[in-house]
């Protein structure tokens, strides 16, 4: 039980620091596929870096919320991780759903402290971003809650037809959720198409690290459920660790293909974009009942 | 000698004593609350809201503990009417008097349907004991069962607030006195839930699996339609009105669920369905009286109920904004506070649910766990809406800028019912296997084997996991990362004149959903331009509005045809003496005639 608990707390460790890494490759990634230089896979830890050290800037209008937002959304998105690392699948299936779902619900708690912090300073900019947030991602909460669903009762320790829509589906959810294009548009600070930039705008300094922090690590969250959604059978092999960074590198490199290929939607569209994953959801629910 | 009369007046079981204990949670946190809210009331009026506060809370413990049909519609019916002249207790105000008429009007529609279906079941029974009525249940034709069933569904959704019969709740529920909208929204409304688990669980038994799929759906139904009316609307206490529509859903999905997973016979899967809707049955009625008791204190501070005109309540309402805080947290169902644990009992039923099952039903189950999924994130929305917009930023008029913190009462009445908003979160270890075996009992299986392991260590992981890391955050903030601070003005891309107009405003805020669900809310808008010349305009309007779809399509259209046929009956009394007698005599040879014939 205890070394459990410490193999837990190890991982969640290494799988935190690890987290902006992630960043760096899809950021390189993107930045080689336009034919750009661009700065190095590292540049996320020299921004986390740069922003610990500096001075914050605190809006005369703020309370106490607008301070603990960030404590907030750094802790849950590590309570995230803690559970997702928990409720690996293939032993106690409804278990590990119910832990899946507790994981969006602590991650929705970050969420609303967020939020709550757009509003708090009194700009246009920071309530334009918290409803943006949560519209999105309260539209994007079915598909994903389905999706997990229908994964853990294909067991996920095979390869299955259901198993692959749910993490189609999924997919689709991460980049609504990690603020991807087309949904969103982690570049941009052009007040017209950003949501959860805008959210933010009012933070500095080591507020805003540890909600760069968050995010990474609320990515690194989703990237791996995707990874046993749509590698389902590649948790058992030998060389575990390496097998596992390479789902994930794989993950983030699709991810930033992706990014390049399509353009930003319109804010309304997000709708469809995931109403659709939704149904692709239900897919795989029909899928799974039909015993494929 | 009277026969109808019972013979079991009273009736004790783990239901009742569940109930009771809801009642009282609410009950004397709300009337401690009472106190501070009518300290500056003449002792007339006191004693009126006093008088009529107790006797509705008594004729609410007279329901639950009522042993037979006979005295549960006696108590059912005082409870409705002390609570209308607790809902007209304003009665000077229009509003008050018309939002009273709404209510009077669809609660007796419902008892009128109550009436009927006990009747029946009277005709059947020959008595109106519970335990009579349980045993003729057995032997009722399916098609009369049902006839009971669909007559008390509408009967208990009626006051339970059920979509489409929800109508006077938006209404009824703000225009009372606060402490009232919390016994009313937290408890009143549960009795109609007690109902329903009383008849379709307890006694007409066996039920079928289809009155669990029609629960079910209606659940789905009130949840979606009660949230987004409350994304739209913006005055406080109709916005907490209308979450009571959509927690309701939540609970009548759970029951709905643990009828239909009863009847299949697939008990472990119903004890954990009804365990989340008596669970959530309990934290709605915590939450929404908290945030009741909350909506008054800003209502006595600043006589205000519509958000777009506070802002900035947390500077000089520090208390009663967190105690809204709580709530808020609460009802959004996060983690580790009690919505949580119940949203998520919930989510697990429809899981293990799906998982026993095989085609179109575990495609149902997946759909109305989408549904609860979907209903979260739109309460969460609509909560970061009014706690953001009533609490947060600057105030928006000069009301809310004088604002004072309320008084001690108040307080100790808010703080008592925040207290087990936390509790009931972290504390799910303790207080979940209570309700389990409550929810055994109801439905009369006591070795389903229902794991809760999973529910009572999570809450207090996660708690500690997220406060531990949060002081791990700020101890290095304080300790090792001196940085500096600045407190500057907020961004204004160089305006140089941010006030709170500028501020975001709660219709602002919702205008994505109004905009995704446009087919539902038919929003129009309306625009005028008051000129001085051509060239000048010097003032100019532009509301935004949405369509209640099931007043306007449903209600007024039957609220016209009543008055119309009403007219064409009223030629039938034209005044004459020799046609009432030439009526009274056709009666009378009818009368004969049918007598002759049977």
């Amino acid at each position: 039980m205890l070394n459990t608990i410490m193999v837990i707390i190890g991982k969640v460790f290494a799988l935190a620091i690890f987290a902006p890494l992630v960043s760096g490759i899809i950021r390189k990634t993107k930045n080689t596929i336009r034919m750009r230089n661009g700065p190095s896979v590292l540049q996320p830890y020299y921004n986390v870096r740069k922003l610990f050290l500096k001075d914050e800037v605190i809006s005369k209008n703020a309370s106490w919320i607008f301070y603990a937002a960030p404590v907030i959304v750094f802790a849950g998105s590590i309570c995230a991780l803690a559970l997702v690392l928990m409720a690996r699948p293939g032993h106690l299936v409804s278990n590990s759903a119910a832990i899946l779902i507790a994981a969006f619900f602590v991650l929705s708690l970050g969420r609303f402290f967020m939020a709550l912090a757009g509003l708090d300073a009194g700009s246009s900019f920071g309530g334009m971003g918290s409803s943006r947030e949560v519209f999105i991602s309260s539209f994007a909460e079915p598909a994903a809650f389905v999706a997990v669903f229908v994964f853990c009762m294909g067991g996920g320790d095979s390869f299955r037809v259901s198993g692959v829509l749910a993490g189609f589906a999924l997919f689709m959810v991460v980049i609504a959720e990690t603020s991807r294009i087309p949904v969103d548009n982690q570049e941009t600070h052009l007040e017209l198409t950003m949501v959860h930039e805008a959210m933010v705008l009012e933070y500095s300094g080591r507020s805003l690290a540890l909600i760069e922090l968050a995010s990474h690590i609320k990515q690194m969250v989703f990237f791996i459920m995707l990874s046993w959604c749509l590698f389902p059978a590649a948790g058992t092999a030998p060389w575990g660790w390496a097998v596992f960074s390479a789902e994930i590198g794989v993950i983030g490199i699709a991810m930033a293909f992706i990014e390049i290929s399509v353009a930003k939607m319109r804010l309304f569209r997000t709708v469809d974009f995931l109403s659709f994953s939704f149904f692709i959801a239900l897919a795989a629910s029909i899928a799974s009942s039909l015993g494929l | 000698m009277i026969t109808f009369l019972p013979k079991e007046f009273f009736l004790f079981d783990s239901l009742t004593i569940f109930f009771f204990a809801v009642i009282g949670l609410i009950c004397i946190p709300s009337a401690i609350f009472s106190i501070g809210y009518l300290r500056e009331e003449a002792l007339k009026k006191k004693l009126i809201s006093w008088v009529l506060l107790a006797a509705f809370i008594l004729s609410m413990c007279f329901v639950i503990i009522s042993g037979n049909l006979f005295s549960f519609l006696i108590f059912w019916e005082l409870m409705s009417l002390t609570s209308y002249f607790l809902v007209v207790l304003d009665y000077k105000h229009e509003k008050s008097i018309r939002a009273g008429t709404i209510y009077l009007v669809m609660t007796h529609i419902g008892t009128a349907c109550l009436m009927a279906a006990f009747f029946i079941l009277y005709n059947y029974a020959g008595s109106f004991d519970y335990s009579a009525v349980k045993e003729a249940a057995f032997a009722l034709p399916p098609s009369i069962r049902n006839i009971i069933f669909l007559l008390l569904f509408i009967g208990f959704a009626t006051k339970a607030g059920v979509v489409p019969m929800h109508i006077w709740l938006p209404y009824a529920h703000p225009q009372a006195p606060s402490y009232v909208s919390s016994i009313m929204s937290g408890v009143m409304i549960k009795i109609a839930v007690y109902g329903m688990i009383r008849f379709f669980v307890m006694l007409l038994l066996p039920a079928p699996a289809w009155w669990g799929a029609v629960i079910l759906v209606f659940g789905i139904i009130s949840c979606l339609v009660g949230v987004i009316y409350a994304l739209m609307d913006h005055d406080l206490k109709k916005l907490l009105a209308y979450h009571s529509v959509e927690n309701i859903g939540i609970i009548l999905l759970g029951v709905g669920a643990a009828i239909f997973f009863a009847a299949r016979g697939v008990i472990p899967v119903a004890a954990l369905a009804m365990c989340a809707a008596l669970y959530h049955l309990v934290n709605h009625a915590l939450f929404k009286g908290l945030l009741f008791l909350c909506s008054g204190s800003v209502y006595k501070a600043t006589g205000l109920r519509d958000i777009e005109k506070m802002g900035g309540l947390i500077k000089t309402m520090p208390a009663t904004a967190l105690f809204f805080l709580i709530g808020a947290m609460g009802i959004s169902a996060l983690p580790p506070l009690n919505g949580f644990v119940s949203e998520w009992l919930t989510f697990q039923a429809f899981f293990s649910g799906a998982v026993e099952s095989q085609g179109a039903v575990r495609i149902f189950m997946i759909v109305s766990a989408a549904a609860l999924a979907l209903t979260g994130g739109l309460a969460a929305a609509c909560f970061v809406k009014a706690f953001g917009i009533t609490f947060l930023a600057l105030p928006r008029s000069a009301r809310a800028r004088e604002a004072k913190e309320t008084g001690f009462m108040m307080k100790t009445g808010m703080a008592l019912l925040a207290v087990p908003v936390v509790i009931f979160g972290v504390g799910a270890g303790f207080i979940a296997p209570v309700i389990l075996r409550v929810s055994r009992a109801v439905l009369g299986v006591q070795n389903a084997e229902v794991s809760l392991y999973l529910a009572s260590v999570l809450p207090v992981l996660i708690a500690v996991v997220v406060l531990g890391t949060a002081l791990a955050v700020f101890l290095w903030f304080r300790f090792c990362l001196r940085t500096g601070q600045v407190r500057y003005n907020t961004w204004d891309c160089g305006y140089y004149a941010l006030d709170s107009r500028t501020e975001y405003t709660a219709t602002a805020f919702s205008k994505p959903f109004r905009i995704a669900f446009s087919f539902f809310l038919l929003p129009y808008h309306k625009s005028e331009k008051i000129r001085d010349s051509f060239y000048h305009v010097s003032k100019f309007m532009y509301e935004t509005h949405t369509t209640l779809v099931f007043r306007k399509f449903f209600y007024e259209p039957l609220v016209r045809f009543v008055y119309s046929f009403a007219w064409k009956v009223r030629k039938l009394q034209p005044g004459s003496i020799h046609l009432y007698i030439l009526y009274i005599f056709i009666t009378l040879a009818g009368l004969i005639a049918l007598a002759a014939i049977f």
